[in-house]
């Protein structure tokens, strides 16, 4: 289920076209102003934790990169790969995980949580801001701080919507070994 | 619904481009204008960009919208800029000639020809993000990724992605009102924790059903033998012509040039100061 598969393909544009409307359309305003929470990492986490790596990497750059484009103002590229190497990076993670058989434990959604804040510090406060850096040579206080805030809501947001999307989905599949053969 | 990417159809030298031209040209174009600070070459890119635009047919009317909030979003980033780093022009110069006011925030000519650069790369690379974004049909853009040498299975996941967004925006709608209907509360009255859980009760029915739509689509394809062969045809696909070669090579040239000109300065900036 994890290769490159026709179920891939389709997880990644249905994935991608989510990512989208959350990230486009559902707006929820946070404390700080002008800033919105981004729940749309909480699903990436998701596909890319049931899909695997590349749908997660793959969703994340399309639906991002629709997301700039749709808004008109220019795709931010050093943006756009930071979410795709979120999504690609969680899809590693997730490996172990063993969602299909209906198992989600507690110690599994800690690891997830501690994975997810390390990816997002990754994608936020090293990615984002060197490219920023490299391509429009801005300033790097400010590219960090951007980067370290950004990281903060995505972590906050992540861990709610996407361990509870988690627990969801292993709840609604069916326990490995729930079924006995009769003697 | 039918305005998302705002598409707009007329008919026009650009428009007849193929979307592969198009997206080459915008990646080339913004390599270009990312990789070099020449105020000459960034100022020659801008003028240029506006001559495309007038070719296009695209009114500055049709991207006001747009428009405005590009200008919001650079005049918060200069601003951002200058009050993170006042003296950043300096660093990148070398030189300080102090116009007014003394210390941190004192004003120099550098900083102001360093804002000067920082304006004129957006309106180098803006323009023709909007010119793209206006004169490219999105399912003419993914049949022609494949064009590009993407593989035609990604290709597809764009084509798909194009396709769900308005059939996910529907769904996400009435499933929200079905929940609010029922009493959760996502303004800012709730705190922000119980504002993210409302949003999973209703994400968590919207992506349950959207596991099920990629079941029974992935399940289709299949069917079909979705991958069986290493090409396949797009109904929305248009062939090469030479004005698409033409503009290839233009753009090529332009990302040489920068190279050249990041060559000759001896750095990414222009320097007018030594």
């Amino acid at each position: 289920m994890k290769n490159f598969s026709v179920k891939t393909i389709v997880a990644t544009g249905i994935g991608a076209a989510l990512f989208f409307v959350l990230g486009r359309f559902v707006v929820i305003p946070s404390p700080v102003p002008n800033t919105n929470i981004s729940i749309q990492y909480g699903l990436l986490a998701f596909i890319a934790a049931v899909y695997g790596p590349i749908a997660g990497l793959l969703a994340g750059l399309i639906g991002h990169f629709f997301i700039d484009f749709s808004w008109g103002w220019g795709v931010w590229w050093s943006w756009v790969i930071a979410s795709a190497f979120f999504g690609g990076v969680m899809g590693l993670l997730t490996r172990k995980l063993t969602l299909e058989d209906g198992e989600f434990s507690k110690k599994d959604a800690v690891g997830f949580n501690v994975g997810q804040a390390v990816a997002h510090l990754l994608a936020w406060v090293l990615i984002a801001p060197v490219l920023d850096i490299l391509m429009y040579a801005e300033p790097a206080n400010k590219v960090f701080i951007q980067g370290l805030t950004s990281a903060a809501i995505n972590i906050v947001a992540t861990g709610i919507v996407g361990t509870l999307l988690l627990f969801a989905y292993s709840a609604a599949k069916p326990k490995k070994g729930s079924l006995k053969k009769e003697d | 619904m039918t305005n998302l990417f705002n598409y707009i159809d007329r008919s026009s030298p650009i428009h007849r481009l193929t979307g592969a031209t198009k997206f080459v040209c915008l990646l080339l174009w913004s390599f270009a204008a990312m990789s070099t600070y020449d105020t000459r070459m960034l100022l020659a890119l801008a003028l240029l960009s506006f001559a495309l635009f007038r070719l296009s047919k695209i009114g500055l009317r049709d991207v006001r919208f747009m428009l405005g909030f590009t200008a919001t979003f650079m005049v918060i980033n200069n601003i951002l800029v200058y009050l993170f780093s006042p003296q950043h022009g300096t660093e990148i110069y070398g030189t300080s000639h102090i116009l007014l006011g003394s210390g941190r925030y004192a004003l120099t000519q550098e900083q102001l020809f360093y804002h000067l650069n920082y304006f004129l790369k957006y309106l180098a690379t803006i323009p023709i993000v909007l010119l793209f974004v206006s004169t490219t049909n999105p399912s003419e853009f993914a049949a022609s990724l494949n064009k590009l040498g993407v593989k035609y299975s990604v290709a597809y996941s764009v084509a798909l992605a194009l396709r769900y967004i308005p059939d996910v925006q529907l769904e996400y709608h009435e499933i929200s009102q079905a929940q609010q209907a029922r009493g959760i509360e996502m303004s800012k009255k709730a705190s922000l924790v119980s504002r993210l859980r409302s949003a999973s009760s209703i994400l968590i029915p919207l992506i349950l059903s959207s596991m099920e739509k990629i079941e029974v689509v992935s399940n289709a394809m299949e069917l079909r033998s979705f991958g069986k062969h290493k090409k396949r045809t797009w109904y929305m696909g248009r062939p090469f012509r030479a004005a698409d070669v033409a503009s290839m090579v233009f753009c090529v040239l332009l990302v040489a040039l920068a190279f050249t000109l990041n060559h000759i300065n001896g750095s990414r900036f222009y320097n007018p100061f030594r």
